[in-house]
């Protein structure tokens, strides 16, 4: 029933994935009106889901599909909270399709990849996928904001910004979403890592960790560019190319380590 | 919809033309009063701008002779006056208010001004009498088509002056232009301008820095702001997010070095130079670094001329629902005047029931209660059974454009011209249906 649930709920993101490409050529205050409705009635059939699966007991905290379903929620938790302080859709140019995408992952297969179910550590193992998948889902939106922020610059540059079709918010503004996402992220992200890491090395049934684990070795690559990214952000402001440079890094290493549930023996001892 | 309008604007007549026929606010009650008692015309109103004179009206026939009044209460002769006007009835009529309303019919389309004016005369007339139901219908409807096209379309939207623009995309990159700040290289009429519409919307302070020093103190006097030494140009500009430059300097007076000392002292935070010198005072290199946002003239005058381009194309879409507006607005209006036959048809048969139960009482001398009940029962079922079918075919045939057929043909049909002009003889309850019937008998 939860599936069902779910792919109610990818239906509506679908309709923001077509916003998504759609915005990047034209803009239409209707269609982003929509677009919002929909992402809106898709966050209610997400939440329906997610719920009921808590509710049923059937919640697999360490399935692959169940917390990339959590992620894409989450993920669009925070794009909401962005409409709310800056009316402006348009970070989901760059946060549908990943919403979609995930949402889509979790939705099609009924049959999860098992990660690790620690019934021992189940508090901590909460609190890891929740504090990580909130830095996860803080990175995107602060990946898609330094792209935006690069296009609107581009934009300026090349002297086309004055014109009416202008679905953009002003530069500063961009960029105070996605320093202010950075900033939050980046604690939640360091939490879900030490969280990760006391789960890693106390679980009884893993015995001995592995720290050259590709999944450990690219979240703690990935985290080390977040820090940089703040750093150089808090210390000499950089932003548009350079920051974007950094971001891309950034959340690349996040996909490979998110990647690295399908291959890592870390996350897969469930299934070994 | 007896609407009829003749005017002349911008586009039709010349100045010359334009001053002769220009009514002065203070004649305007009074011209409305003369519109109102010339032959043929029921309402009548004057818009009177610096680009347009009109005299909208509704007519008893449609066929008022409006170039009389315009001839007689201008005293000007048909020659030097009729080619410049235009004459517009019924449907084009309500086209052309609407888009003068919508500021469509303006010479600098979109500008917000003529709906102001348009509601000015609205109300003068309004006061003296000289608009009612029919005007008063149009305009309020005139009036939420310009709201709907100025809320729905960008015409109006865009501002056209150099500084407006340059406050437009100084939005674009601050957001907010609110505690941000200006600094005046060169103290000129130009760059004084776009300071103060800066200001305007929300800019924080100003420095001001000229080659001499009296001027920059003169004009930092005017905007409250701080002069700064020439020599001090390059330690304090960093302080300023936007930065208007107009000096006579030969060469280019901010560098690449420049920029990258001020990105550097700034912490990377974005700066808009406006820069309206000519020779440029900004250098195409330091144009190029990141965080530096250097518009020239030309630039500018391009965005200013891409927003004339956007406008045309709202205009278009503005035009696109001024023309769905004026079928609505036609449907409905002929709707209301299917209303006045159904009344005096309903009137007609009512009128013809009552003298038969009388002849039939005359025969049969007095009725018991029941009969008379069983009487008034059976004739009034007759009646609507028999009204039903014309009464609905009347309804839906307003919605279309067979409405004046129909009309004519039930009102023949029923001989309700002859009996509508008797009507004001009749007692009737209702003050507002009399005066219905009287219309319908004024008709055609």
């Amino acid at each position: 029933m939860s599936l069902l649930w779910l792919r109610f709920a990818l239906g509506c993101y679908f309709v923001g994935l077509v916003y998504a490409f759609v915005a990047l050529t034209r803009t239409s205050d209707l269609f982003s009106r929509i677009a919002l409705h929909a992402a809106t009635m898709g966050m209610v059939f997400h939440f329906v889901s997610l719920t009921e699966l808590f509710l049923s007991g059937q919640i697999v905290w360490a399935s692959v599909h169940n917390s990339e379903s959590l992620l894409a929620f989450l993920s669009m938790v925070f794009f909401m909270i962005i409409y709310a302080l800056y009316q402006t859709t348009s970070p989901g140019v760059v946060v549908f399709p990943v919403v979609f995408f995930l949402t889509f992952v979790a939705a099609v297969d009924e049959q999860p990849v098992l990660l690790t179910a620690f019934v021992s550590h189940k508090g901590w193992l909460i609190a890891h996928i929740m504090l990580i998948f909130t830095g996860y889902a803080a990175l995107l939106v602060s990946f898609g904001a330094s792209l935006l922020y690069l296009l609107q610059e581009r934009r300026l540059k090349a002297k086309k910004a004055t014109s009416l079709i202008a679905f953009l918010p002003a530069l500063e503004v961009i960029d105070q979403i996605g320093y202010r996402s950075l900033l939050l992220g980046f604690p939640f992200m360091t939490l879900g890592l030490i969280t990760g890491s006391v789960v890693a090395i106390t679980a009884p049934t893993i015995g001995r960790v592995d720290f050259l684990d590709p999944k450990i070795l690219l979240s703690v690559l990935m985290w080390a560019v977040y820090m940089v990214m703040v750093f150089t952000r808090w210390n000499s402001g950089w932003r548009g190319r350079r920051a974007a440079f950094l971001a891309t890094f950034a959340f690349v290493a996040a996909l490979a380590a998110w990647a690295a549930n399908y291959f890592s023996a870390m996350h897969r001892f469930g299934t070994s | 919809m007896r609407y009829q309008l003749i005017g002349l604007n911008h586009k039709s007549a010349p100045l010359e033309v334009r001053e002769r026929l220009a009514i002065p606010e203070s004649r305007l009650p009074d011209t409305c009063r003369e519109l109102t008692s010339y032959p043929g015309i029921e309402e009548g109103m004057v818009i009177s701008t610096c680009n347009r004179v009109e005299i909208i009206t509704h007519t008893v026939n449609g066929h008022a002779d409006l170039r009389g009044f315009l001839h007689e209460h201008f005293h000007l002769d048909a020659d030097s006056l009729d080619p410049h006007l235009y004459e517009f009835r019924e449907k084009d009529a309500v086209r052309h208010i609407f888009r003068v309303a919508s500021s469509l019919d303006s010479m600098v389309v979109g500008e917000a001004q003529i709906l102001g004016q348009v509601k000015e005369a609205y109300a003068t007339a309004r006061a003296v009498g000289a608009v009612r139901g029919q005007l008063d219908q149009l305009f309020s409807r005139a009036f939420a088509v310009a709201k709907r096209v100025r809320s729905e379309t960008a015409v109006g939207s865009s501002s056209v002056s150099i500084a407006s623009v340059a406050v437009e995309l100084a939005k674009k990159i601050f957001g907010s232009l609110h505690g941000k700040n200006v600094f005046i290289v060169g103290a000129g009429k130009m760059s004084e301008l776009a300071a103060r519409h800066l200001m305007a919307h929300g800019c924080a302070s100003i420095f001001v820095a000229n080659r001499t020093y009296d001027r920059a103190i003169g004009l930092a006097q005017k905007f409250n702001g701080q002069a700064i030494k020439f020599d001090d140009l390059y330690s304090t500009c960093d302080r300023a997010d936007i930065v208007i430059t107009s000096t006579g300097a030969p060469h280019a007076i901010f560098r690449r070095e420049h920029g990258e000392q001020f990105l550097a002292r700034r912490k990377n935070r974005p700066m808009f130079f406006i820069d309206i010198a000519v020779p440029r005072d900004v250098s195409q290199d330091m144009a190029k670094l990141d965080g530096i946002f250097a518009y020239d003239i030309d630039d500018l005058q391009q965005a200013v001329s891409s927003h004339a381009a956007d406008r045309r194309k709202e205009a278009e879409r503005a035009e696109g629902i001024i023309a769905s507006e004026v079928e609505k607005f036609e449907a409905r209006i002929s709707t209301l005047d299917v209303v006045p036959t159904i009344v005096s048809l309903q009137d007609h048969l009512e009128t013809i029931r009552q003298a038969e139960i009388d002849r039939v009482r005359g025969r049969m001398g007095q009725l018991t209660p029941e009969q008379e009940i069983a009487l008034e029962a059976l004739t009034r079922g007759i009646i609507n059974k028999v009204m039903h079918t014309p009464i609905t075919t009347l309804k839906t045939a307003a919605k279309e454009s067979e409405a004046t057929t129909v009309v004519d043909v039930v009102r023949r049909l029923f001989n309700l011209q002859v009996k509508a002009k008797e009507a004001p003889a009749e007692p009737t309850s209702n003050k507002e249906e009399s005066g219905k019937k009287a219309e319908v008998g004024t008709r055609q």
